[in-house]
């Protein structure tokens, strides 16, 4: 192994892949937050009195609030006034009617990015909401969702088209005073996306967001809202990527989920905002409220996240189990290189009867990552007959990175069962001898083994995430075993 | 309220301080009261408070004076005394040690065992040395109390290569008094290079009455030093108990440690071990039982600070009627302590719809080469061995009880005190429906 | 001894026992046979009284008593047997004094005297040659770390010293190997007694070679559909259970 540390300086200098800058005219509000500049992100969304009054009561409530500091996470304060927080690509003005229109550059950098925007890529069957910095600039497949009933459209559209809808279930899961970065958020949203499945509908295809922070100075506050209606069923995706700037940059989203009876919604995020460079300098800050509400019995949400990017992730998708019989899930892999921090984990509050959770957590720490999993198990008294189970296992690349693990549970009903496990270890040394003496490369040994630690997770993503997360661990692992 | 009961101690302490001969260690008590009227008591808003309410314990105004233990006649208690050990027993009544009921048999050259007054009288450098270990960012209200108020106790203090056979029993009795009063035990330990020892803290109520234990003891441990500990704990159901052990390990010291908790209206026992030097390792088993309305929180850490230490754990809780309880392990594993061995697991049962539990394992690594693992599950008795015990015709009430005994003695059974194990394993049966027809299991 | 009338029973609402008929009286070995998913154990468990498993309709008759009305434990005093097809583990609880609880629970419900120490420990030695059970496993938690084989040993060991009147074996010689399946029918055979009745379910011919039936009944789908005697089995063997199945549609 006497070459290795030659490989492990080229290979940490390898870049950040998605961290190009697009050109192109944005409209940006002057940094700094006050009631004005709320008033005007709604005047310019065209918003209805009520949401503006909303957004103004949210803002009044995170005045009063605190940052949080509970989390296992070190970083400068933040200077909020210091934030642009709305920042739109000029030309999408007047909207774009079609992705003809759709500025050609920003096609330019989803094709950079991957995403399927085009036609020919229309063909993977995913229907695509982009958010360019705040604004969401095209919506594929709207037709073909329209005839199945599914309204999937950019959040501001949906506050003009289905007000009723918006009114009813925003801030219902996370309720816009529920913690600082929700109540920020609430106040200055800028867009998101806005999914409704009605009811005994099964989305006809996958359905995906992909969030890209471009302006320097800006903030990114989407809000994404998904109800799946009686008997409905929806799988949704989510992808993040932001260019390599030496600032650090706040991206707060909330996003709620609401399965009603007997609907399933499947959510899966991968994220690989910039992680900052080798030294820690730069790379977003990923604060971000993830809620999901069984409200109705036999409702299903799963959560999958490959946390990949962002230099301090702090993150819990969560589960309100309120419906009998109600299911809970949360595969997460977070991966964790050169300075980055993540707290992640998730919630499972159990509720209804016979509610069940899953929740199967690995951490992957190398350089000087810090990796931790937070989460909370609650069996209030009603939940008779609630079930948990619970495995969160830590790999350990370098001698410099940290994993943690803060469980907390609480059993408040004598027929629960709840059941932790955690592990910690590293890459054994005689598993890459075994490896390499049967002629497999250190490196291809290595991906192997992380891979199968992930596998359990991984096989839980829809088919081209799940390459993409494994080329993605790949690329943020590369020449981390030393 | 707290500023009123902080009040009420700092008044306590100054009469205190006319009744105390300016003793070496005035100057620790000094800063103790002080770090009290600063930090003041916990409260759930910090995270090692987060379940456990200490307002019963600070609402309350305890009285320090109390009973002569010389006379208390020995009837009293004679049938909690340890008769079935050949042991040394100290004996304390309220907190204050009674020379007339202690039994201190022969002991090897060099070693002291004494009552903590007379002890800082003969050998006060000895414990101005050793005292709080710990740095004061370790305290929190209640031991910085007990600090302020250090009077009695036990000294125990072994040379290098001494080993004593017999085990010392600090028998800490408390009741028998008209009005709720507090008793603020602290015992010190010093072990040697090699040198061996087992020591019991028993703490047990005389009666049903309202009082208030706050104890600390601290254990220095030299190289190669070995110490079984058991913490007994069967307070009155209407007492309140804070009880902390700390100890620093030095390179290959060896640490038993048993906790089992029955007593107490209110008890939150903590252990911390620093893993100061290679080769130091502790075991941690704990059980605790409750209840009524019982409140029993449990907190443990263990710092590995370096390469090769071990600790292994494992605590089991039985929660009954309104009972709740909390456990919270936490392990760190500090950079370069390589090869650290840290398994710990906490399982509750559940016996009760009003009962309730708390449970965090932690653990903190910033180590690579290590081998991390816990476990914690709440539950109910396995509904499989609950059939299997009814088919071969034990009835459903003793089926329960045995199996929730055979849940418990998964952590009496590791205690190689006979007497002290028979003893728990009896008192535990004892508290379980059908108790006479599962005596033979434990047999 | 056994009067089995329509038996019907539900486990989660699905319906298992779809109207079962068996009569099996003292002195007999009766094979109970079939294919997965057949029935087979939650017929055994049904007579045992396992929780979960609703009688919707018949009868269960044991020596002239409602068995279904009885609580497992008293089922188990009135002489029921069951060996487990999984038999479980319970860490903690010693073997030996589960096996002195049970058999003094049923020396109490017929009004005898509890046996004493040493009584019980000659009991227990003679038993234990019979089905060659090594001693050391005597003192251990009950099942925990046993072997698959010594797990069935264990239940024919126990189904020795308490000297049921109805034995169930459930599957027991599943897992096992020959040795291990011979001395457990040996163990068996030298159970079998005018006054008892054994029923052993399962799901090979193998161990029918060693333990010979009065009967054999082909269950299938919830109900027996076919009763015959030992040429029964080794037909069952030989061509499987479908024909038994086509046979009993023309029927």
């Amino acid at each position: 192994m006497a070459t290795k540390s030659q490989d492990v300086e080229t290979l940490v200098k390898k870049e950040y892949a998605h961290g190009f800058v697009t050109e192109i005219d944005a409209d940006t509000v002057a940094p700094g937050l006050n009631e004005d500049v709320i008033r005007l992100i709604s005047h310019k969304k065209n918003e209805p009195e009520w949401l503006l009054e909303w957004r103004l009561k949210a803002y009044r409530h995170w005045l009063t609030m605190e940052e949080p500091k509970w989390a296992h996470v070190h970083y400068n304060p933040i200077d909020f006034q210091e934030i642009s927080y709305y920042s739109a690509p000029k030309s999408t003005n007047d909207a774009p009617k079609s992705l003809d229109e759709v500025d050609p550059k920003l096609l330019e950098t989803y094709e950079k990015l991957g995403i399927p925007l085009h036609e020919q890529k229309m063909l993977a069957g995913v229907a695509v909401d982009a958010v360019f910095d705040s604004v969401s600039v095209a919506t594929t497949f709207k037709k073909k969702l329209a005839e199945a009933g599914v309204i999937f459209c950019p959040f501001s559209e949906a506050v003009q088209e289905h007000p009723e809808l918006v009114k009813k279930y925003l801030g219902s899961v996370v309720p816009a005073a529920d913690n600082f970065y929700a109540a920020l958020n609430s106040a200055v949203f800028t867009d998101g996306s806005f999914c409704y499945i009605p009811k005994n509908t099964r989305c006809p295809m996958e359905l995906s967001t992909y969030f890209r922070i471009n302006a320097s100075k800006t903030g990114q506050f989407e809000r994404t809202l998904i109800v799946a209606d009686e008997g409905s069923h929806v799988s949704y995706l989510e992808g993040c990527t932001a260019p390599m700037r030496d600032e650090n940059q706040l991206h707060a989203a909330v996003v709620e989920l609401i399965a009603l009876d007997n609907a399933t919604i499947k959510y899966s995020t991968v994220q690989n905002w910039y992680p900052g460079d080798e030294n820690g300098k730069g790379g977003i800050y990923n604060f971000v409220t993830k809620r999901g509400d069984c409200r109705g019995v036999n409702s299903h949400i799963s959560w999958t996240q490959v946390e990949t990017g962002s230099a301090i992730t702090w993150k819990y998708p969560s589960c309100l189990l309120k419906g009998d019989n109600s299911v809970g899930e949360f595969y997460s892999v977070a991966v964790t290189n050169n300075y980055q921090q993540a707290d992640t984990g998730t919630k499972m509050i159990h509720l209804g009867k016979n509610t069940r959770s899953t929740i199967i957590s690995k951490g992957i720490s190398a350089g000087h990552g810090q990796n931790a999993y937070r989460g909370l198990v609650k069996i209030s008294k009603n939940a008779a007959n609630a079930r948990n189970y619970t495995q969160c296992d830590s790999l350990l690349m370098g001698d410099r990175c940290g994993a943690h693990t803060f469980p907390y549970i609480e059993a408040r009903n004598a027929s629960a069962q709840v059941e932790h496990e955690a592990t910690t270890s590293k890459i054994g040394d005689d598993q890459l001898f075994y490896c390499m003496q049967r002629g497999i490369a250190e490196e291809d040994a290595v991906h192997m083994i992380v891979n199968g630690f992930c596998k359990e997770v991984f096989k839980e993503l829809p088919m081209e995430f799940a390459v993409e997360a494994q080329k993605l661990l790949s690329v943020t692992l590369e020449g981390a075993v030393g | 309220m707290n500023s009123t009961v902080i009040k009420h101690y700092v008044d306590q302490f100054q009469h205190l301080q006319k009744e105390l001969i300016s003793d070496q260690l005035q100057a620790h008590r000094q800063s103790a009261i002080e770090l009290l009227q600063e930090t003041g008591f916990p409260t759930m808003r910090q995270e090692n408070w987060k379940y456990t309410d200490v307002r019963p314990i600070t609402g309350k105004l305890f009285n320090t004076t109390t009973v002569d233990p010389e006379k208390i006649s020995t009837e009293t208690f004679d049938n909690l005394r340890l008769h079935e050990l050949d042991c040394h027993e100290l004996v304390f009544i309220n907190g204050r040690y009674s020379a007339g009921h202690s039994i201190l048999k022969a002991l090897p050259e060099g070693v002291v065992i004494k009552d903590l007054a007379s002890a800082l009288k003969d050998h006060p450098q000895l414990i101005a040395e050793h005292l709080s270990g710990f740095s004061a960012a370790e305290h929190n209200g209640f031991s910085a109390l007990n600090t302020a108020f250090i009077r009695d106790g036990a000294l125990i203090c072994l040379p290098p290569n001494a080993v004593i056979e017999k085990p010392i029993n600090l028998l800490y009795l408390s009741g028998l008094n008209d009005q709720p009063f507090a008793s603020h035990p602290r015992n010190l330990i010093i072990l040697s290079e090699n040198s061996q020892v087992t020591v019991i803290e028993s703490y047990i109520g005389l009666n049903d009455s309202d009082y208030f234990t706050n104890t600390v003891t601290e254990v220095c441990m030299k190289q190669n030093a070995h110490l079984q500990h058991y913490k007994i704990q069967q307070e009155s159901m209407q007492a309140y108990h804070i009880g902390s052990l700390k100890i620093t390990q030095a390179k290959d010291s060896q640490v038993e440690s048993h906790s089992i908790s029955l007593g107490g209206a209110l008890v939150r026992n903590d252990i911390h071990s620093l893993l100061e030097a290679e080769g130091a390792g502790i075991r941690m088993n704990g059980l605790y039982m409750a209840t009524g309305k019982q409140h029993v929180d449990n907190h443990t850490r263990v710092d590995h600070m370096r390469p090769h230490t071990s600790s292994h754990e494992i605590y089991r809780g039985v929660l009954n009627d309104h009972a709740r309880g909390v456990f919270n392990g936490k392990v760190v594993v500090h950079k370069d302590a390589q090869k650290t061995d840290a398994v710990q697991s906490n399982a509750n049962l559940l016996l009760s719809d009003n009962a309730e539990v708390d449970t965090k394992p932690e653990l903190e690594i910033y180590a690579d080469d290590v081998k991390c693992a816990h476990g914690a599950t709440v539950g109910q008795l396995d509904q499989d061995m609950l059939f299997y015990l009814r088919s071969r015709s034990i009835d459903e009430n003793t089926a329960k009880s045995l199996l929730t005994f055979a849940f418990a003695d998964e952590v009496i059974r590791r205690i190689n005190l006979d007497p002290i194990r028979k003893r728990l394993e009896y008192q535990v049966i004892g508290r379980l429906p059908e108790a006479d027809l599962i005596r033979e299991f434990a047999a | 001894m056994l009067e089995i009338k329509n038996l019907h029973v539900t486990i989660d609402g699905k319906m298992i026992l779809k109207g079962l008929d068996l009569k099996v009286n003292a002195g007999e070995v009766h094979a109970i046979m079939g294919p997965n998913g057949s029935g087979k154990s939650t017929l055994a468990n049904v007579l045992a009284g396992r929780d979960g498993y609703v009688v919707t309709d018949g009868t269960i008759t044991y020596q002239g008593k409602n068995l279904v009305e009885m609580a497992p434990e008293v089922r188990a005093c009135e002489g029921i047997f069951l060996a487990f097809q999984y038999p479980v583990e319970i860490p903690g609880v010693n073997n030996i004094y589960m096996l002195k609880a049970a058999m003094n629970a049923i020396r109490a419900y017929r009004g005898e005297p509890p046996l004493d120490a040493v009584e019980f420990l000659n009991l227990i030695k003679e038993k234990v040659k019979l089905v060659n059970l090594k001693e050391e496993l005597l003192n251990r938690s009950v099942n925990e770390g046993f072997s698959g084989g010594e797990k069935k040993r264990n239940e024919i060991f126990q189904m020795a010293v308490l000297e049921p009147k109805l034995a169930i074996l459930d599957e027991t010689d599943s897992g096992l190997d020959i040795d291990a399946l011979k001395t457990v029918a040996e163990g068996v055979n030298s159970l079998r007694h005018h006054d008892r009745a054994i029923i052993i379910v399962t799901h090979y011919q193998r161990l029918l070679n060693y333990i010979v039936p009065d009967q054999v009944h082909v269950l299938s789908d919830g109900k027996i559909i076919k009763s015959g005697h030992r040429e029964l089995a080794l037909q069952l063997e030989e061509k499987g259970y479908e024909w038994v199945k086509q046979e009993a549609a023309a029927a």
